[in-house]
């Protein structure tokens, strides 16, 4: 079995395919070893069969060539783990819920599919707390994903187990979704690059949805160089998605390869983001990383984003909201299970009610919440007054965008907590996304780059946000710092 | 009704357009022509999308809302450049995502009318606004429990409401067959009744003659016949009053018209009421309508229904009611617009216009089917309105060729030859049969010559006895007399 840790990069498989150090059979079959072996509760489901087939398919495919065909397919034998509210065709998606615990998708997202089609290998289905919500991955009725490295602690949420998978080398790279944060919290908290693209970027057909106008499915990889390969093989229009933007398809890896021009490069540090709040160690290593930009030439400007504060309220009132309408459909009827109970329910509402109460507690609060949120009487103070600060949020990053490039700050206030430290208080679980919420509102792409560790050792992720459709600058700074800083070093 | 109380009366129609695939997927909408929705296999015409499968999103329909401009243009109504769509939520079983797609605020068109024939004249009914929407499945009870098919779930539906206009049951009659009218001419609805494809909820209130202020109203929903809907209306204005004459108070509910009693029926008051949260659809970018393209709808709109009445009484000189009769039905009119070709005779529109409305509308109510479903053509009844024009046929004569019509669709000129029908007009082989007749009744024929003139009927019949019902009866009135007097 081959040190999976030794590959970095999706070059770095390819040159060992060509040089024949492993196979693509070999490899998926060592992921696929380490991914049963593994006790943090990655994975809920691990597709033996499609994954060696597919990875066969890559391998005779090199064979025939004689080398990686990996213009046509850049992603040709990597073994890539999927988030489990992303479906894939005769695969079970259960969104970690009781209520879809034997839903079978009878269809594939368009974001696996492309993958698939430019050759990556799926492992299978990764944990998450239930229907995406939940910032710890906690939130899961098949038990929690634990820290990669600190078995005690989580690893952020919800998009636990794709984070920690990627970190604990049980795939290569992954897909996550991000609705709050749930794709750069826990990258930063594990220690991974993880990517939202603009709202609009990747198709979210296939992705089950939580929050519509909010949701982003995107990348976990190494480094910041595969997740843009990953982004680019996902991203473009999609006819079934009527809020995929109609647009070329990205290169944003090529963006990779070529060292930023620092000197043209404004980077705003929002004063709304360094209030109190943040520890120690992460409050060091941002500054830090604010200096090596600063060092390589980009220009560090004050900004601010009044609205800040509010960010918060907003995203737990629309994202609820939403969520109440988008779950609705898992009513025991035609989706959803049906607990033993309701074949003795009174009438159709005692029927529901018995089947809906399959859905955690966290999901249950939520979807009262949205419901409250929408109900007549109710709907102007709360969410139509939200959806109104959600626009003077966007008009923040508008102004924002206009004096600099990108926006540079933290991921989250702490490193990675401990299982159950926040479960009791669901408030402080939600503030714990400030940082991370504002770019979902505004949809912009955003990212976090791992930066530093604290003095246990937990990893710490530097958050990097760019104007809608502006991917590239994004990228080719966030890799400069990944290849060039200290802590991209080590 | 009671004099002392008048009715209130709006209507909301859902009409389902034919649009050959789904509002918001590409599965099948329409039942083709020869299938009854009931031949469909259960849960055939469905896939991930309409079976609201988690992780589906909706792609709107471009022919929808061309559908739906198009209503919107025929009935006066101005068209919403910016559009909206919401979800509209409620549990039931045969709403697969918890929640209908529809639209609340910006829908596609407001603030049109239509015009209504009444006693009193022609009168204008307001349509308050017109909006897009996907259709739900539908349950189906089997004794113990229920099955759900979801092929009719995400057909698109109009629905057309009306302001608080009408007051009467025929005014509510009229305007629904107005609007049926207008539908079936576009095109845009198959209007089949039985099937659901235009289906009617009255909203229904009474207050004192002469008030401004509405009483209490209820709502009867789902009526799928023109006469049910007029009958349940009349029910419950009658129902309505006598509850408000008896002391009591009129509730705030939704009935159900059972057909078979004649009666409305509480279904559920408005305190259960639904609180549908309406909120923008996300998963739908908001719709621009390009005013260009509004244009290019508007001038490929066929003529519609009030054009058409007014084009038969202006320049074919039909009755008024005539002109109605034709036009409310799209089959008929096209009908009777064929026949008039045929003829290339204007001033033969008139009996044309009265076979169409007469003798052929008899005989398709009759048997309950479309003009185009018998054995008539357009020629036949255009061949019949000659011969009787040109005396070749009596009336009576052309009644019994319309039915050998109806049983085999052979040709008029081939009926009346095999059967002898043709008139006889000739005074050469009629001469011999009057004076028959006037020999074999020597003591009538006195009474006459004394001025009992109206003996002439009774010489006619026996002549036209004798003649075996083919002498041309106007022609044989002057013979006769020329006989008996000359």
């Amino acid at each position: 079995m081959a040190n999976l840790s030794s590959f970095r990069t999706v070059r770095d498989v390819h040159s060992a395919f060509e040089s024949k150090k492993i196979s693509p059979v070999e490899l998926t079959q060592d992921y696929l070893n380490a991914a049963k072996k593994s006790e943090i509760g990655a994975y809920l489901t691990i597709c033996e069969d499609v994954a060696l087939q597919q990875a066969r398919a890559a391998e005779a495919l090199i064979q025939r060539q004689g080398r990686v065909p990996c213009l046509e397919y850049p992603l040709l034998g990597i073994p890539l783990g999927i988030k489990d509210n992303l479906n894939m065709d005769g695969v079970k998606t259960t969104c970690a819920s009781k209520m879809l615990e034997n839903y079978v998708a009878p269809y594939t997202a368009t974001c696996v599919s492309r993958l698939q089609k430019s050759g990556a290998v799926t492992l299978g289905k990764l944990n998450l707390d239930e229907f995406a919500m939940g910032g710890s991955n906690e939130n899961s009725a098949f038990g929690p994903v634990r820290h990669p490295t600190h078995p005690d602690r989580v690893p952020g949420g919800s998009s636990g187990g794709s984070a920690a998978a990627v970190r604990a080398n049980l795939c290569f790279g992954s897909l996550g979704s991000d609705t709050g944060g749930s794709i750069r919290l826990p990258a930063s908290y594990c220690g991974v690059v993880g990517m939202k693209p603009t709202y609009g970027r990747v198709s979210r057909f296939g992705l089950v949805a939580f929050a519509s106008s909010l949701d982003q499915v995107g990348p976990f990889a190494q480094t910041v160089e595969d997740a843009a390969l990953l982004m680019d093989v996902m991203s473009g229009y999609d006819p079934l998605d009527s809020t995929s933007i109609p647009q070329e398809k990205m290169n944003t890896y090529a963006a990779t390869q070529t060292a930023p021009e620092w000197s043209q490069i404004r980077i705003g540090v929002p004063k709304e983001y360094f209030v109190g709040g943040l520890t120690p160690a992460v409050e060091q290593s941002i500054q830090a990383s604010l200096k090596w930009f600063e060092k390589q030439g980009a220009q560090l400007v004050p900004i601010s984003l009044p609205h800040t504060e509010y960010a918060v309220s907003v995203y737990y009132v629309v994202a609820v909201s939403e969520a109440s309408s988008n779950l609705a459909r898992y009513d025991g009827i035609r989706f959803g299970m049906r607990p033993a109970a309701s074949d003795q329910a009174k009438d159709l509402n005692d029927f529901y009610m018995k089947s809906r109460s399959l859905f955690g507690p966290e999901v249950k609060r939520r979807i009262i919440l949205g419901t409250f949120a929408l109900s007549s009487g109710y709907s102007e103070a709360y969410f139509q007054r939200a959806c109104q600060v959600r626009r003077k949020i966007v008009g923040d990053f508008n102004d924002a965008f206009q004096k600099v490039d990108l926006i540079v700050g933290p991921v989250s206030p702490t490193t990675a907590f401990k299982l159950g430290e926040k479960s009791s208080d669901p408030l402080k679980m939600y503030l714990n996304d400030i940082f991370t919420i504002p770019a979902n509102l505004a949809g912009l792409p955003a990212l976090s780059v791992p930066c530093g560790i604290d003095e246990e050792g937990l990893p710490i992720g530097l958050h990097l946000m760019a104007a809608p459709f502006q991917e590239d600058r994004l990228v080719s700074a966030a890799h400069a710092f990944q290849n060039g800083s200290l802590f991209g070093k080590v | 009704m009671h004099p002392e109380f008048e009715a209130v009366i709006g209507l909301e129609v859902h009409c389902q357009l034919a649009t050959e695939t789904k509002i918001f997927c590409s599965c099948p909408a329409r039942i083709p022509a020869d299938q009854s929705v009931s031949e469909i296999a259960v849960n055939s015409n469905t896939c991930p999308i309409c079976a609201g499968h988690p992780g589906t999103l909706p792609v709107l329909n471009q022919k929808v809302v061309e559908f739906a401009i198009q209503a919107g243009l025929a009935t006066h109504s101005r068209i919403n450049l910016k559009n909206r769509f919401a979800r509209k939520h409620y549990f039931y079983p045969d709403l697969p995502k918890g929640y209908q797609i529809s639209q609340f605020e910006l829908p596609i068109c407001e603030n049109g009318w239509l015009n209504i024939e009444t006693d009193a004249g022609p009168k204008k009914i307001q349509i308050q606004r017109i909006h897009m929407e996907e259709d739900a499945g539908k349950n189906v009870h089997m004794s113990g429990f229920s099955l759900v098919n979801l092929n009719r779930a995400g057909v698109p539906l109009i629905e057309i409401v009306t302001g608080p206009d009408m007051k009467t049951a025929d005014e509510a009659g009229a305007y629904l067959r107005a609007l049926y009218a207008v539908v079936t001419y576009l095109g845009i609805c198959d209007g089949n009744l039985q099937e659901g494809n235009f289906r009617c909820d009255a909203n229904v209130s009474v207050m004192p003659k002469g008030s401004t202020v509405f009483g209490t109203r209820t709502e009867i929903k789902n009526v799928n016949s023109f006469r049910f809907v007029e009958k349940a209306i009349e029910y419950e204005i009658a129902r309505q009053i006598e509850v408000i004459r008896s002391g009591g108070r009129v509730v705030l509910e939704t009935r159900t018209y059972d057909s078979d009693k004649d009666i409305t029926i509480s279904m559920r008051s408005k305190e259960e009421a639904q609180d549908y949260r309406y909120f923008t659809e996300p998963d739908l970018i908001p719709l621009t309508i390009d005013e260009a393209w509004i244009r290019k709808i508007e001038s490929g709109l066929p003529e519609l229904p009030e054009q058409m009445k007014s084009r038969l009484v202006s320049s074919l000189g039909l009755s008024v009611y005539d002109a109605g009769v034709l036009t409310g039905s799209k089959t008929l009119a096209e009908f009777f617009d064929r026949v008039v070709h045929k003829l290339g005779n204007p001033a033969l529109a008139k009996p044309a216009a009265n076979w169409v409305t007469g003798e052929v509308s008899r005989l398709i109510n009759e048997q309950g089917i479309e003009i185009q479903q018998s054995r008539i053509l357009p020629e036949h009844i255009a061949d019949l309105v000659r011969l009787v024009h040109d005396q070749v046929l009596s009336s009576t004569a052309a009644k019994q060729v319309l039915a050998l019509v109806w049983n085999s669709g052979e040709a008029v000129e081939v009926i009346v030859d095999r059967e002898g029908l043709k008139q006889v007009s000739d005074v050469g082989s009629l001469d011999p049969i009057i004076q028959r007749v006037i020999e074999g009744n020597a003591k009538q024929a006195a009474d006459f010559r004394s001025g009992k003139d109206k003996l002439l009927g009774f010489f006619v019949g026996q002549v036209m006895k004798e003649s075996g019902g083919k002498a041309n009866p106007a022609l044989l009135g002057e013979l006769i007399k020329k006989k008996l007097l000359g």
